[in-house]
């Protein structure tokens, strides 16, 4: 009897079809990175192990460039962008007037539309005010689309917030700047973190919008490859892909973690009250 | 006690429910009669809700069997029992109008369609709600998704009706009016209503019979005027209505009744069963305990009077023993109060304490029971 | 006067400066693309400033107008296949153990969030005629010679289905988590065999889900250019490279322009059509 409702519990199916898709979302991914270990100069069959393109990429100078303006890039738009999203959601908490319904819809609209409008609203804006593409369209136009973002995230965590903790600050003594400083920022210290994360990702993840900001000296890694791929591709691209694979996969862990801590500090506070 | 030509309708024989190593219902036997109003009554976690999963088919019972109308329903599943449930948050379907969520068993049934419109029309004007039948739940109150919920489980004519605390989110007032409505529906129709509350006046007022549950153990099973005036257990008289415990030893056993001795004094009740040298407890219900300045024959327990409290058709008075226990004690309000402060007397009619096995009495006395009843299933 | 003005300065110094870039290069960038798309192109790849709806009506060239089919098919197309595949996937999730869940989730966003250029070049490596896959089946004698997967119009859907999935999934799960158990419960007790509890109640539970999880993957794929390059080999032109030429090769800006404002129109479109269920689901 017991025996039959276990059977009855167990259907292959729900274990099957997951692991069906996981494969689906994951062999590219693992084929990059098996045949950034392989002896042959060919992707196709793995003759043997090596690390020898972990070195020879260094090398390749066109390849090192495009990987440290990604870096760059992605670097400086979520620095930028987390100081300023911050700043905005913190002001908007404080802000009770028709402004902030603007800003909080004008917030949605890069969000919204399509990534290839807005990668050449920016090429058309940059070229008629005689602004060629560089380094700093690519992270102007990486700061706008991770702008929103960071707001929302930063926002979300402040959504929580007794207003009279800060008046508490005002009301001891502490001014503008020092609550900020002193008690708001460590507050929503978990919120910027994560909106930073997500800046971060989105800048690595980026195609579109870098494809049309970008100029022929700042070309990104990723933009790097998509030239590459028709022509051929050698290991020591699959190496420096499986260093940005394994890169965003630690920001991809770390956020999580940091998303888990909040979680638990949230339920230990209202375990308190 | 059980009449003998009533027809069983559920039975549960021995039924055990786990949950991992964690075991929420124990061995639980229950007769549910045809056409009886029952509740499954206690605290939250002590398995009412699970015994009545386990009636509609929701959970599988881990050991022992479920019958319904003499068939083990074991591999029946909740479509195919002829059971019913209104559930506690009523569960109806928030993108069908009422019609539609009334309908939705017969249509499953594959009924005719005039035939489905006149019996929701039927049900509608049951629980009052003609005109509405277009409303989307979201645009209803709680006591119109009540009857809504009641309406779409009744309309398949189950054999039992389950209920899992369906009054449980509406205000006082509107519950006490669906009390009554409930009460009312199920006479009138003659269903068997297995009815889930963790409210004690609910269940008495409501009840042909009550099931107390605690800690997945079936505590005791009667009328509502025996679950409250003979409480089997110290569970239940702590459980139902407010009571005044003492810890007891019986000192002396006379011809039905039992001298006991209580930390703050000495007492008597009218008993039997119990044998001298024993611990017990007894449980005296606040209306039934009485002051008197004057001592009382048979009765030595002294205290002092703490408090008045004054709570509408009653008086409270609240009195300290001599041991610091505090014991609350109801009078009717043309009963003249005794001054605070002043040393008093207690007692109460032999009959009306209730005195009780402690739970290492109670494990011997089931032993025993067991034995007898096993033996004497023989014949 | 001042007073005030001090009073409210430091909440303008916070939102001002994502206030003024939200302005110069959202707003007014985009102004210029509507722009653009009412002027004309001149001889130098540049814009003349003469107004004329020109460009709409080189919109409606066969040559276009087979391109706009053709992009909306492929990505019809896509949006059904990732429903197909996901619904079924995001329910098994929903219906995992609560400890397992959160890992099935995080392992559906971690391919999401690396680079797709990187993930589209693992399925050219995969798929190309001296690639992974013709070896494999060549080695084990399967077939004798390679087969052409790669630059065909199915490369080109594998590699769309591929990208957007996750954006079909998340949304998809979180509507099917959002269903009450105990409806289901209730639709069960009320005679419904499986199949007829997922028809009348899972699924149209589900329908803003569905319509999210479609619009979430619907509209980005118009944009994706890269992968018709990557998988395509360019051989078919869709809107997204139509767009993209206009601006970097063709230099005819304003037909560009006039592109991106019917990508626009057809996201607006699917917006309201999505906030419409959205608010149909709030009144439930």
């Amino acid at each position: 009897m017991k025996l039959k409702r276990k059977l009855k519990e167990y259907k292959p199916i729900s274990v099957l079809y997951p692991c069906l898709v996981y494969l689906f979302l994951y062999v590219p991914i693992l084929v990059v990175i098996v045949f950034s270990f392989n002896t042959s100069r060919m992707n196709i069959v793995f003759e043997g192990f090596t690390v020898e393109w972990y070195f020879k990429m260094f090398e390749n100078r066109q390849l090192m460039d495009a990987f440290r303006n990604t870096l760059l890039v992605a670097f400086f738009s979520t620095v930028i962008s987390v100081i300023m999203g911050t700043l905005c959601a913190v002001g908007l908490y404080k802000l009770e007037s028709k402004i902030k319904n603007i800003i909080s819809s004008s917030l949605y609209i890069p969000i919204v539309i399509p990534e290839i409008v807005f990668g050449i609203a920016l090429l058309v804006f940059f070229s008629s005010v005689h602004l060629p593409t560089s380094m700093l369209t690519l992270i102007i136009s990486h700061i706008t689309f991770s702008l929103p973002f960071v707001v929302i995230t930063v926002r979300s965590r402040i959504a929580g917030f007794d207003p009279s903790i800060l008046e508490a600050a005002r009301d001891l003594g502490a001014g503008e700047f020092r609550t900020f400083m002193r008690v708001t920022l460590p507050m929503i210290m978990p919120g910027v973190i994560s909106g930073g994360m997500l800046a971060l990702t989105l800048s690595l993840d980026d195609v579109v919008i870098s494809f049309f900001m970008a100029g022929t000296e700042s070309t990104t890694l990723p933009l790097k490859i998509l030239g590459m791929v028709r022509k051929g591709v050698s290991p020591d691209v699959n190496a420096l892909s499986t260093l940005m694979i394994l890169g965003t996969i630690a920001i991809m862990l770390f956020s999580q973690m940091i998303q888990g801590k909040i979680e638990k500090s949230r339920e230990a506070h209202s375990g308190v009250e | 006690m059980a009449k003998m030509q009533d027809k069983v309708m559920i039975r549960l024989r021995d039924v055990d429910k786990c949950y991992g190593t964690n075991k929420v219902v124990k061995s639980l036997n229950l007769d549910i009669r045809e056409g009886e109003f029952l509740t499954l009554l206690g605290p939250s976690g002590c398995g009412k809700t699970t015994t009545l999963r386990m009636i509609a088919g929701f959970e599988e019972v881990t050991e022992g069997q479920i019958f319904l109308e003499g068939e083990n329903v074991e591999d029946k599943k909740p479509n195919q029992r002829d059971v019913n449930t209104v559930f506690q948050n009523y569960a109806l379907f928030p993108h069908m109008n009422v019609e539609d969520n009334i309908a939705f068993g017969l249509v499953e049934k594959k009924v005719k369609k005039p035939e489905i419109k006149r019996r929701v029309g039927e049900m509608l004007k049951m629980v009052q709600l003609e005109g509405m039948e277009k409303r989307l739940p979201a645009q209803m109150s709680g006591g119109q998704k009540q009857r809504v919920a009641i309406a779409r489980a009744l309309i398949n004519r189950p054999k039992v009706l389950l209920l899992d605390e369906p009054l449980g989110a509406l205000d006082l007032k509107l519950r006490k009016q669906m009390q009554f409505e409930l009460k009312h529906l199920q006479k009138k129709l003659g269903i068997t209503f297995i009815y889930v509350t963790h409210d004690q006046e609910e269940a008495l007022t409501m009840s042909d019979r009550i099931a107390v549950m605690n800690q997945g153990i079936l505590e005791q099973i009667g009328a509502p005027e025996e679950i409250y005036n003979r409480p089997a257990t110290k569970f239940v008289a702590d459980f139902i209505g407010e009571t005044n415990i003492f810890e007891a030893y019986v000192e002396e056993v006379m011809d039905g009744r039992i001298g006991i001795s209580l930390e703050a004094g000495t007492a008597a009740v009218k008993a039997a069963g119990f044998h001298k040298e024993e611990m017990v407890y007894i449980c005296v219900r606040p209306e039934n305990l009485k002051i008197s300045a004057e001592p009382v024959i048979d009765f030595n327990i002294r205290g002092k009077v703490k408090e008045h409290v004054f709570i509408g058709s009653v008086n409270k008075t609240i009195v300290e023993l001599v041991n610091g226990q505090e014991l609350k004690i109801t009078t009717q309000p043309d009963v003249e109060l005794l001054s605070m402060g002043s040393e008093v007397n207690l007692f109460w009619n032999e009959g009306k304490g209730i005195l009780l096995h402690t739970k290492e009495e109670q494990i011997y006395n089931l032993i025993e029971n067991t034995v007898k009843i096993e033996g004497g299933g023989d014949d | 006067m001042i007073k005030k003005l001090g009073k409210k300065l430091p909440t303008i110094v916070m939102i001002g400066p994502t206030f003024f870039w939200l302005i110069l290069f959202v707003l007014i960038p985009l102004c210029y693309v509507i722009g653009i798309s009412f002027l004309t192109k001149n001889a130098y790849g540049g814009v003349d400033g003469i107004l004329s709806l020109q460009s709409y009506k080189d919109l409606f060239q066969s040559e276009y107008l087979k391109i706009f089919t053709g992009s909306l098919w492929l990505s019809l197309q896509t949006t059904i296949l990732c429903l197909i595949i996901g619904y079924p996937f995001a329910y098994l999730i929903a219906k995992a153990p609560a400890n397992r869940k959160k890992y099935m989730v995080l392992m559906i966003m971690l391919p999401f969030w690396i680079n797709s250029i990187i993930r589209i070049y693992g399925w050219n490596t995969l798929l190309r005629t001296e690639g992974v896959i013709n070896h494999l089946l060549i080695a084990l004698g399967i077939i004798s010679k390679p087969l052409e997967m790669l630059y065909t119009d199915g490369a080109v859907l594998l590699g769309m289905v591929y990208d957007l999935l996750p954006f079909t999934i998340l949304p998809l799960y979180t509507s099917i988590e959002k269903i009450d158990t105990s409806l289901l419960e209730a639709a069960r007790d009320l005679g419904a065999t499986k199949r007829s509890t997922f028809m009348k109640i899972i699924l149209p539970l589900t329908m803003p889900g569905i319509f999210a999880g479609s619009i979430q993957t619907f509209i980005p794929s118009l944009g994706l250019f890269y992968i018709s390059e990557m998988m395509g080999g360019g051989k078919t032109m869709y809107i997204g490279n139509l767009i993209k030429n206009q601006f970097l090769s063709a230099r005819n800006w304003p037909l560009g322009a006039a592109l991106s404002i019917i990508l626009i129109i057809i996201t607006l479109i699917l917006m309201k059509l999505y906030t419409r269920v959205g608010s149909l689901e709030d009144m439930a």
